[in-house]
C-alpha cells in the first residue's frame, strides 16, 4: 500500500456510479444462485467476491475519491459487497447439504445381504436347564450339591435303604465297575448326592442336586443308558409333606408358568415314605379340552417325577436324627422335562452332538 | 396286575352305577397305578348268538378245499325261528354241537361287518366263529365248539361267553404285593368307596393231620410254612368252564388245562401261588431243603439248570423236582393222564426265592409274588380253594389228609404317636382317622393315652409284610384320607450362600466359549480301546489306564473315558457326515482317572460311618476332574460375499483356551510339547506356573482321518478343575492418563526361538514401564537368512505419573532388545 492519496480524480469513477454497483452486485448475486456446485461456488467466490472481484476493486476506488464523494460511493458498495458475502455464505451452506445428502444415498448398500461370518455358539440345552433349575431353587436359598458318577455302592444303594436285596434293585439296572466285588456303580440316580450332603453336612440341609446317572437301558428315541436328573432334599426341624407339595407347586410354577400346580399320587421309592408320583397340570392345554393336546396326549397332566418323606431308615444310616428331624426329597428327569417342555421329540439327540440341535437353544433356555 | 371289573366287584360291594373308570381314578388315587383300562369285547357289536349245528353237508370245492353247508338252530334270534344256512370252512365240529354264530348285521373285531352273502354256491346268513375271531384268545384251528351246558340255542353269546368285561391294568409297586391278587385289589376298591368287602380267603379249612402227603422241611428259614392236600379219581380231560378260563385270558393268563387253570384261577383270586404235582410221579415224601453242590433240574421251561447251594429246592425220592416259589420241575408235571393231585401251598422266604429267580433269571408269576411277600396264612385256605374247584369241576374226590409242617410268623407290631400322620403329612388328621383307616386296611388298632399325644398301637394283617415302620402306616392313612388333601405350604430355607464359585465359574466357562461361537456337546462317557488307538495314543499312555464296566452295553465301549476327545471328535464327524463341517464344538464333563484304590465298604445302615470308614469309602472311588475340550473344524469364519473365510488353525484351539484362561482371571503360559492326538511339531502345552494344566493344537493327520475329520482340525483338552481353583478375581487397574509411548521392535532369532519366550524378554528387559508387548509380525525369508526369523513387536510405554521422555523410551526399548539379544542370540533388525 501506498501513502494516502492525494492524486483525486476530480470526477466520480465509472465503477462508483450507482447503476454500476447495482450491476455488480446483481451479476454476482446470480452467479451465486447459479452454482450448481461447491466447486462453481468457488469460482463464483473468486470472480465475485475475491480480491480481483470488481466489487472488491470498486471498493479499493472508494479510496481515490474526494473525501466527499468516499462517503456516498461507500454506501453503495458497501451493502453489495455484504449482500455478496450474505449471499454466498447461504449458498454455500445449501449446497453442501445438498452434496451430502447426494454422497449418502450413494454410498447406500443393500442391508439385506447376509451376514454369517462369525459362528454363532449355544450352550447345550441340558446345561442351561439344569442352571435355570437350580436358580429357581437358589432364589429361595437352597445350595447346590454335587458328587461323583462314579460312585460307592453303598451311597447309591444301601445308605438310602435299598437293602441288597430289595427288589428295587432290580427296578433300575445297574452298571457295575469291574470288578464287581469292588462294590463300585455308575450311580444310577442323584440321591446318592443326598446322603453324601447329610453325611458332610448339619441340617437344616436345603439342596438341589442336578447331574448325570446311568442305567443299562437300551438306547432309542426315549430311553438312555446315560440321562440327567435333579433331586431336591430338605431336611428340618418339623419338615411336613405340605412343604413338599408347597416346593413342588412353586418349582412346577416357576418352569411352566402362574397358575401350573402338581398332583400327588401315592406310590413307592426304598428312600422315601411316604411316597408319591408328581403329576404337573399340562402347562400347554391346562387341563382343558386336553384331548387334542400333543403335550399331555390328552391326559391333561404331566408325569413329572417322584417324591417323598424321606425314609427314617435313610437319616439313621446318614447321620441325621430321625426324632428331631424330618425332611422331603423329590426327582426328575432333566433331560425328559426338556424333552415335554421345549417339544424334543426324540431322546438321541440330546447326546448326539448335533449342532443344529443345540444351536436351536441359544446361550440361556 | 390285570383285574377283571366284574371279579372285583364279587368281593367289593360296589354301587352298581360305578363306572370302570371312576373306579380305576379311586384305585389310581390309593397307590394302584392304571395302567390302561380294557374294554374287553367292546370291539364286538350283535347280534352273537349260541347256535346248534343240526346238520351239515361237506362239499368239497374245484380249489382242493372242503366247505360245511351248516344248518343251524339259533332259536328266534333271526326273528323267524328257521334254521340259519351258514357256510363253515372249519370241521371240528360235529351235528348237535353247541357254536357261536354272528348273524347279518354283526361287527366282529376290526370292524369287520357280517352280511348274509352269496358264496359257495349258497347264501350264507353269518358265520360261525373262532375263538380268534372273537378275541378269546389265538385258537384259530377250528371254530369255537362249546360245551353242552354252555346255554341254549338263540342265547346271547355275550353273556354266555363273557365277552364283555371292562380289565383294569394296574401297575403294582413293590410294597403292594398284596394287590397281585383280586383279594388285595378288591380290598382297596371297597375301602376307597367305604362299602363292605368280603374276603375270599377267610373259609373254614380242615384241621391239618398226619394224614397227608408226607412233607419234610429240612430249610425252614427258606420255607417257614408247607401245606398239602391231595385228590384222587380227577378227570383230567374235564374241560375248564368258559367262566373260568375267560377269566384267566381277561387277567393275561393262557388257560391251558384245567388242573393248571384252577392253580392259577386261585393264585389270581388270592395272591397264594399254588402247585399241584402228578401224585403217580412222585416217589417218596416231599422234601424241601437247599440244593447241594453240583445238582442239576430241568425246569418246566425245558432248561437243564445248575444249581446253587442257595437254591432252595422241592425234591422227593429221585432228587430235586421243582425250584421252590420259582418253577416246577418237568417230572412232575400235571399231564392229560393225571388223577391223582398233591397241591403245594406254600410259604417262602421272598429273599430266598428272589436270589434264585435272579440267579437262574427265571421270572415267574410265582417267584414275582413270593419274592415281594405273599399272606404266610394263607396257604391253608388256597389249598382248600384249590380242592373245592377241583372236586367241584374236574370230579376229584379229597383226601382227609391235609399236610402242614411249620407256623406263620407271629405278625408285626407297630406303635407311633396317634399324631404322627398329621405332623407328617402337614393334614389334619386326628387319631380316631388314623385308627379307622388303618383298621380298614385290616390292622387291629388300639390306642393308648401317653404323656403328649396317644399312642397308636397296630397289629399288622398277614397280608402286609411292608408294614413295618410308623411311616409305613403314615402312607396307608395318607393315601386314603387322600394326597389331594395335603395342602401347599412353602418352607422357607435359611439365607443360602448362592452358587458355590466352582459351580459359578463353571457356566462361565460355558458361556465365554459359547460367546466365542463354540457349541456345546454333552456326550456319553463310554469309549473303548479303538477310540485309544483312534487317538495315536501310545501304549504306556496314562489316558489308557482307565476303569471297565463290567456290564457295558457295548463291548466296542467297556470303558470309562479318561478323556473328552473320543466323544468330541465323534460328534464332529457325526455333524460332518450330517453336512455341517464348519465346526466349533466343546464339552465339559468329569473324566474318570483310576487310582487302583481298595474295595468299596458296605457299611451298616443303622448308624452313619465312621470318620475312618468314611476315608476308606472316598479312597474306593477314582479320580473324577472336570475337563474341558474344545475341537474346531473347516473355517472358523466363513467365506462370503465380503471375501474369503479363515480355516480354523492349532491357534484357533489356543485362542479358546486363553479365552477361558482370561474369563478365569489367569494367564496360560505356553510351551512347545508332543503329545497324542496332537501333530507333533503344533502342539502347545498349557500351564499355570509349574502346575501342567492341558494341551491344544492341530491334531495329528492320522487322527483326522482315523476320524474322517478336514485336515488340520484343531482340538485342546484341559483339566478344568485346576483352571477353576486358580481363577482370581479381577483387579481394577490403575489407569494412567499420561500419554503412551510406542515404539517397535523388530528381532530377528533363530527359528527355533519361542515367540513367546522372546516376548517375555522384551517385558522383562522394559522393566515396569511397559503397559503391554504384542507381537504383530513373524517373517522369514531370504533377507533373514536360513535358519531364522524376524519377529516383530510393539511395546507400549506409559508411567503413572509422569509424560516419558524420548530419553527414557529409548532407555527402555535398548534394555528390551538387549536382554532379547543375550537371552535368545536376537538381532535387531534395521
Amino acid at each position: 500500500m501506498s501513502g494516502p492519496n492525494t492524486d483525486y480524480d476530480p470526477v466520480e469513477v465509472t465503477p462508483l456510479k450507482a447503476e454500476q454497483v447495482e450491476a455488480m452486485r446483481e451479476a454476482a448475486l446470480t452467479a451465486i444462485a447459479q452454482a450448481g456446485s461447491l466447486d462453481q461456488l468457488k469460482q463464483v467466490r473468486l470472480d465475485h467476491a475475491g480480491d480481483r472481484s470488481p466489487l472488491a476493486l470498486a471498493n479499493r476506488e472508494i479510496r481515490a475519491l474526494p473525501p466527499q464523494a468516499r462517503k456516498e460511493a461507500g454506501q453503495r458498495v458497501g451493502p453489495a459487497r455484504g449482500a455478496v458475502s450474505r449471499a454466498l455464505t447461504e449458498r454455500q451452506a445449501a449446497l453442501e447439504e445438498e452434496h451430502e445428502a447426494r454422497i449418502l444415498v450413494e454410498e447406500a448398500v443393500d442391508v439385506t445381504l447376509p451376514w454369517d461370518r462369525l459362528p454363532v455358539g449355544a450352550r447345550h440345552p441340558v446345561t442351561t436347564l439344569s442352571e435355570r433349575i437350580a436358580d429357581v431353587f437358589v432364589a429361595m436359598g437352597w445350595e447346590v450339591a454335587e458328587g461323583p458318577v462314579v460312585e460307592a455302592e453303598w451311597l447309591n444303594f444301601d445308605a438310602l435303604n435299598l437293602g441288597p436285596d430289595h427288589p428295587a434293585r432290580t427296578m433300575q439296572d445297574t452298571f457295575w465297575m469291574d470288578p464287581a466285588e469292588n462294590r463300585v456303580v455308575l450311580r444310577t440316580h442323584t440321591s446318592p448326592v443326598q446322603a453324601r450332603t447329610m453325611l458332610t453336612r448339619r441340617p437344616p440341609i436345603y439342596v438341589v442336586c442336578p447331574g448325570r446317572v446311568f442305567r443299562t437301558d437300551p438306547y432309542d428315541a426315549t430311553h438312555s443308558p446315560v440321562f440327567h436328573q435333579v433331586e431336591g432334599l430338605v431336611v428340618d426341624e418339623g419338615i411336613t409333606m405340605a412343604h413338599l407339595k408347597g416346593t413342588l407347586d412353586h418349582f412346577a410354577a416357576s418352569m411352566f408358568g402362574d397358575g401350573i400346580t402338581t398332583r400327588f399320587r401315592p406310590s413307592y421309592f426304598p428312600f422315601t415314605e411316604p411316597s408319591a408320583e408328581v403329576d404337573l397340570i399340562c402347562f400347554v392345554c391346562r387341563g382343558v379340552d386336553s384331548e387334542e393336546c400333543r403335550t399331555c396326549r390328552g391326559e391333561g397332566w404331566i408325569e413329572w417325577g417322584g417324591c417323598g418323606v424321606v425314609n427314617p431308615r435313610v437319616l439313621v444310616a446318614c447321620g441325621v436324627d430321625p426324632d428331631r428331624y424330618t425332611g422331603f426329597a423329590f426327582g426328575m428327569g432333566i433331560d425328559r422335562t426338556l424333552m415335554f417342555r421345549h417339544g424334543v421329540e426324540d431322546l438321541r439327540d440330546v447326546f448326539e452332538g448335533d449342532v443344529r440341535f443345540t444351536s436351536a437353544f441359544g446361550t440361556e433356555i | 396286575m390285570r383285574a377283571p371289573v366284574s371279579w372285583i366287584r364279587e368281593y367289593a360291594a360296589l354301587p352298581a352305577d360305578l363306572s370302570s373308570t371312576d373306579l380305576a381314578a379311586r384305585l389310581t388315587a390309593l397307590g394302584l397305578k392304571l395302567e390302561a383300562l380294557e374294554e374287553a369285547g367292546g370291539d364286538i357289536t350283535g347280534p352273537l348268538v349260541i347256535g346248534r349245528v343240526l346238520g351239515f353237508d361237506d362239499e368239497p370245492q374245484k380249489n382242493g378245499k372242503t366247505i360245511r353247508w351248516c344248518q343251524v338252530d339259533v332259536g328266534s334270534a333271526n326273528g323267524n325261528g328257521k334254521p340259519q344256512g351258514i357256510v363253515c370252512g372249519a370241521s371240528n365240529f360235529e351235528v348237535g354241537d353247541l357254536v357261536v354264530v354272528v348273524l347279518p348285521g354283526g361287527v366282529l373285531p376290526g370292524g369287520f361287518e357280517i352280511s348274509a352273502r352269496k358264496t359257495y354256491g349258497h347264501v350264507s346268513s353269518g358265520m360261525i366263529c373262532s375263538a380268534r375271531e372273537l378275541g378269546l384268545g389265538d385258537d384259530h384251528d377250528g371254530i369255537l365248539v362249546l360245551g353242552p351246558d354252555a346255554g341254549e340255542s338263540g342265547d346271547d353269546a355275550f353273556e354266555a361267553l363273557h365277552l364283555r368285561e371292562d380289565v383294569l391294568e394296574f401297575e403294582i409297586n413293590p410294597d403292594r404285593a398284596y394287590a397281585l391278587s383280586l383279594r388285595g385289589v378288591a380290598r382297596d376298591a371297597a375301602l376307597g368307596f367305604d362299602v363292605s368287602f368280603t374276603d375270599p380267603a377267610e373259609r373254614s379249612t380242615p384241621a391239618p393231620n398226619d394224614n397227608g402227603y408226607p412233607v419234610v422241611v429240612d430249610a425252614a428259614d427258606g420255607c417257614p410254612v408247607f401245606v398239602t392236600r391231595t385228590i384222587t379219581g380227577f378227570d383230567a380231560s374235564a374241560p375248564t368252564p368258559t367262566w373260568l378260563s375267560r377269566r384267566l385270558q381277561l387277567a393275561g393268563m393262557r388257560p391251558i388245562s384245567l388242573a393248571v387253570d384252577v392253580t392259577n384261577y386261585v393264585m389270581l383270586e388270592l395272591g397264594q401261588p399254588i402247585h399241584g404235582y402228578d401224585r403217580d410221579r412222585l416217589s417218596g415224601p416231599i422234601r424241601v431243603r437247599r440244593a447241594s453242590a453240583g445238582e442239576r433240574l430241568r425246569t418246566l421251561d425245558g432248561v437243564d439248570r445248575e444249581l446253587s447251594t442257595e437254591d432252595l429246592l422241592i425234591t422227593d425220592d429221585t432228587g430235586p423236582i421243582g425250584l421252590a416259589g420259582v418253577m416246577g420241575g418237568e417230572t412232575t408235571e400235571l399231564s392229560g393222564s393225571t388223577s391223582s393231585v398233591v397241591i403245594e401251598a406254600a410259604y417262602f422266604d421272598p429273599v430266598s426265592v428272589f436270589r434264585t429267580e435272579r440267579r437262574h433269571k427265571l421270572p415267574s408269576e410265582a417267584s414275582k409274588r413270593f419274592e415281594r411277600g405273599v399272606d404266610p396264612r394263607l396257604p391253608e385256605a388256597a389249598a382248600d380253594r384249590v380242592v373245592e374247584l377241583l372236586v367241584s369241576l374236574g370230579g376229584a374226590t379229597v383226601e382227609d389228609g391235609v399236610t402242614k409242617v411249620g407256623e406263620p410268623p407271629a405278625p408285626t407290631r407297630v406303635t407311633m404317636p396317634a399324631d404322627l400322620p398329621a405332623r407328617l403329612t402337614g393334614m389334619p388328621i386326628d387319631a380316631a382317622t388314623a385308627v379307622a383307616h388303618l383298621r380298614e386296611v385290616g390292622c387291629e388298632v388300639s390306642l393308648a393315652p401317653a404323656e403328649g399325644a396317644e399312642v397308636l398301637d397296630a397289629v399288622v394283617p398277614s397280608w402286609r409284610p411292608d408294614l413295618t415302620d410308623p411311616f409305613d402306616l403314615v402312607e396307608e392313612v395318607a393315601r386314603i384320607v387322600g394326597y389331594d388333601g395335603i395342602p401347599s405350604v412353602l418352607p422357607s430355607a435359611p439365607s443360602g450362600t448362592g452358587l458355590t464359585t466352582t459351580q459359578a465359574l463353571r457356566r462361565r466357562v460355558g458361556r465365554t466359549l459359547a460367546g466365542a461361537g463354540f457349541v456345546e456337546v454333552v456326550s456319553f462317557p463310554f469309549v473303548g480301546t479303538a477310540a485309544f488307538d483312534a487317538l495315536g495314543l501310545p501304549a504306556g499312555d496314562d489316558r489308557r489306564v482307565s476303569m471297565r464296566i463290567a456290564n457295558a452295553l457295548s463291548a466296542e465301549q467297556p470303558f470309562m473315558t479318561t478323556t473328552l476327545l473320543p466323544g468330541l471328535l465323534e460328534a464332529a464327524a457325526r455333524n460332518g457326515g450330517r453336512g455341517q463341517g464348519d465346526l466349533a464344538l466343546f464339552e465339559t464333563a468329569t473324566v474318570t482317572l483310576p487310582r487302583g484304590g481298595p474295595a468299596a465298604p458296605i457299611l451298616p445302615v443303622d448308624r452313619a460311618p465312621t470318620e475312618g470308614e468314611w476315608d476308606d469309602l472316598q479312597k474306593s472311588l477314582p479320580d473324577q476332574p472336570w475337563h474341558l475340550a474344545v475341537v474346531l473344524t473347516g473355517e472358523r469364519e466363513r467365506s462370503g460375499w465380503w471375501g474369503p473365510g479363515r480355516r480354523a488353525t492349532w491357534s484357533d484351539a489356543l485362542e479358546a483356551m486363553r479365552a477361558v484362561a482370561s474369563a478365569l482371571g489367569v494367564e496360560l503360559s505356553v510351551r512347545s510339547a508332543g503329545r497324542a492326538p496332537w501333530h507333533p511339531g503344533r502342539c502347545a502345552e498349557l500351564s499355570l506356573g509349574d502346575v501342567l494344566v492341558g494341551h491344544a493344537g492341530e491334531l495329528h493327520p492320522k487322527v483326522c482321518a482315523a476320524y474322517g475329520l478336514p485336515p488340520r482340525s484343531a482340538a485342546a483338552e484341559v483339566d478344568l478343575d485346576v483352571l477353576l481353583q486358580h481363577a482370581t478375581e479381577p483387579v481394577g487397574p490403575r489407569l494412567s492418563s499420561f500419554p503412551v509411548a510406542k515404539t517397535d521392535v523388530a528381532l530377528v532369532v533363530p527359528e527355533q526361538v519361542a515367540a513367546a519366550d522372546v516376548a517375555a524378554s522384551l517385558r522383562e528387559g522394559a522393566g515396569e514401564l511397559v503397559e503391554s508387548v504384542r507381537l504383530f509380525d513373524v517373517y522369514t525369508g531370504e533377507q533373514i537368512g536360513e535358519g531364522r526369523k524376524s519377529l516383530a513387536f510393539s511395546l507400549r510405554l506409559r508411567a503413572p505419573d509422569r509424560t516419558l521422555t524420548e530419553e527414557e523410551v529409548a532407555a527402555a526399548r535398548r534394555a528390551a532388545v538387549d536382554l532379547a539379544r543375550d537371552r535368545h542370540d536376537a538381532e535387531q533388525r534395521t
